[in-house]
């Protein structure tokens, strides 16, 4: 079991309140700290669910599947495609918009990854120590409740950032369809100004696409890799919200 | 230029046309701009009450394909457009007079109607060198187009040229050629792109101009928004094999045939706004798309800096390597796949390392 008050040396400021948070909610004795909130943790998962299927879809509208046979009134397969693709996209951003708000509502956890304390020197230290700790140059790692400085970083960057963009981005394009008239192109119609060629619009949703593959084979690598490693859990803690602590 | 109060209406009774006809035609024009049942009358009203609109035409760094276009027009003739509707004033292309002549008319337009004058502009200025890669009467053509705008109503751009600059100013624009908007900021502006622009849609916007005094409403980038709405692809004949799923893959395959949708040949359509795909060209006849050729995106920003005309995906050109965004996204993806492979590898060793010393140290 870990007892944050046994090892002051390496102690977060988060924890001694996250102490005081386990103490009123599960007893001081107890292993585990309730960091990941229910909201959050259905987000996290229709946010994944849906990004899985927006990739995958919007490869194939970049890159469109060989001729179907017949008639062009009995098949619908690119209709279907982006079908699906408009609809993910339109559950993420809403469930994206619903994360935001928990932002406001929720825990302290709940704000870190739409924010980073730069201001901070203390966070550029933690940021170094974590850096340190995947280049094999620290062999002990630290313990966080929430995210550590570093992942807190590359979701900011990774997730709220490049998320952000493509939903602004995809709406823009889903307005060309939708008309000059619709809601979208009033609310996200600003961006032709940036690009006014919207094959331009196109090729940035699209590097976009390949910069969340990228965040995501990270993102999953690291949270695997530092459940293996850390002294705390991370994939079983999206699951039950609960972080164990273990030394 | 006495002719400045003379009436369309006035002046096409004078050419013999009945009243019966002027009527036809107001008809088929309040049609064609998509107006309302009271459409036609207004246009009739308008064109028997008003005085003919002064238009100065000039040309820039161009081809003079906008003109070539402009003087096809089929609804309405050109003929009626340029003789009866608008009092073309000045146009250095298709006008009689030359030289000094010219210039007298082109400087008598401007005192006598200022202010309420359409400056046509085909072409753009090229700022380079100050402007000297266009002389236009022995002036850079960039101080006489700010100087004619300066007492001009508003501005017509036509074509990719004026309205973003097209071939002449693609990379690396050598001349500095620059479109209207760019040079000219204190009078509406109407772009009308395309390389050129459908002749219907030239004469229809003036149309508009001259019946109602003012400029039709403009989208977010100042172009009509009448004819610059809606892509190609959204009223393409051929949408539905796109929605099906079924493409041309090469150019003289069965699909090409069959005339499926172009998309994977590069066809702009789901880019480019115009109104190739329900006005065509030539008086209806067909539109690039029809005749079995991808849209090149001519009516857009830049549209020759895109790469090929025949790839689905832009070339970025950023990285001094021309690759897709695809190609980009693969690399960087097998790269950060390799490295997270590498690290997991060297994590593994690190903690067998560490466990056998570990072990060592117990026992």
């Amino acid at each position: 079991m870990m007892d944050v008050a046994a090892r002051p040396a390496e102690a977060e400021p988060d924890l001694s309140a996250i102490a005081a948070d386990a103490a009123g909610e599960h007893g001081v004795c107890r292993p585990a700290v309730y960091v990941y909130e229910a909201p959050v943790r259905i987000c996290h998962w229709v946010n994944a669910f849906s990004i899985i299927v927006l990739m995958v879809t919007g490869y194939l509208i970049g890159t469109p599947l060989p001729s179907v046979e017949g008639e062009a009134s009995a098949n619908f397969v690119m209709g279907y495609i982006r079908f699906a693709h408009f609809a993910a996209g339109q559950v993420l951003a809403v469930f994206f918009l619903a994360r935001i708000l928990w932002a406001f509502v929720g825990n302290h956890y709940s704000r870190q990854i739409f924010y980073l304390p730069v201001h901070r020197k203390h966070f550029w230290k933690e940021v170094l120590h974590e850096i340190r700790w995947y280049a094999f140059l620290d062999r002990e790692p630290k313990m966080y409740v929430g995210h550590n400085p570093l992942a807190r970083t590359a979701m900011f960057t990774g997730f709220t950032l490049f998320v952000a963009f493509m939903i602004v981005t995809g709406f823009a394009l889903y307005s060309e369809g939708a008309g000059i008239d619709s809601w979208q192109h009033k609310l996200f119609g600003w961006v032709f100004a940036i690009w006014p060629n919207s094959q331009d619009v196109h090729t940035w949703h699209h590097l976009g696409m390949w910069a969340l593959v990228v965040f995501v084979m990270v993102h999953i690598y690291a949270a695997v890799r530092e459940d293996i490693m850390s002294r705390q859990s991370i994939v079983s803690s999206m699951i039950s919200g609960e972080r164990q602590f273990r030394d | 230029m006495g002719a400045a109060t003379e009436t369309f209406y006035s002046v096409i009774r004078r050419q013999g046309i009945t009243r019966r006809s002027f009527h036809k035609f107001c008809s088929l024009t309040a049609t064609s701009l998509g107006l309302g049942p009271l459409g036609a009358s207004r246009i009739a009203n308008a064109l028997e009450t008003k005085p003919r609109v002064p238009v100065i035409w000039m040309h820039g760094l161009e081809c003079t394909c906008c003109s070539e276009s402009f003087i096809r027009s089929a609804h309405p003739l050109v003929k009626d457009a340029v003789l009866s509707m608008i009092s073309l004033d000045y146009d250095g292309t298709i006008m009689a007079a030359a030289g000094h002549q010219a210039e007298a008319i082109l400087e008598e337009t401007r005192a006598k109607h200022k202010g309420q004058y359409i400056l046509a502009v085909e072409g753009n200025p090229p700022l380079n060198e100050g402007g000297m890669f266009c002389i236009h009467g022995g002036k850079p053509f960039v101080e006489k187009l700010k100087m004619v705008a300066e007492d001009a109503m508003a501005i017509i751009a036509w074509g990719a040229c004026a309205s973003w600059g097209c071939v002449q100013a693609a990379k690396p624009n050598p001349t500095q050629a620059t479109p209207i908007d760019k040079v000219i900021a204190n009078k509406p502006i109407i772009k009308v792109p395309g390389c050129p622009p459908i002749a219907e849609v030239m004469t229809g916007v003036i149309t508009f101009i001259t019946t109602f005094g003012k400029l039709p409403e403009l989208d977010r980038q100042g172009r009509p928004k009448m004819f610059y709405s809606q892509r190609i692809h959204d009223k393409c004949y051929r949408r539905s094999h796109f929605d099906a799923g079924q493409f041309v893959e090469e150019w003289d395959d069965e699909a090409a045939r069959k005339g499926y949708c172009l998309y994977k040949m590069g066809c702009k359509g789901p880019t480019t706004y115009n109104a190739c795909s329900t006005v065509r060209w030539n008086g209806g006849v067909s539109f690039p798309i029809q005749s079995g050729h991808g849209c090149i995106g001519c009516s857009e920003d830049g549209f020759w800096d895109k790469g090929s005309f025949y790839d689905r995906l832009t070339n970025i050109k950023q990285f001094g390597i021309e690759k897709n965004a695809d190609q980009i996204g693969m690399v960087a993806a097998g790269a950060v796949g390799a490295a997270v492979a590498a690290h997991a590898a060297v994590t593994a060793v690190k903690r067998l390392a560490g466990k056998s010393e570990d072990a060592h140290h117990t026992s």
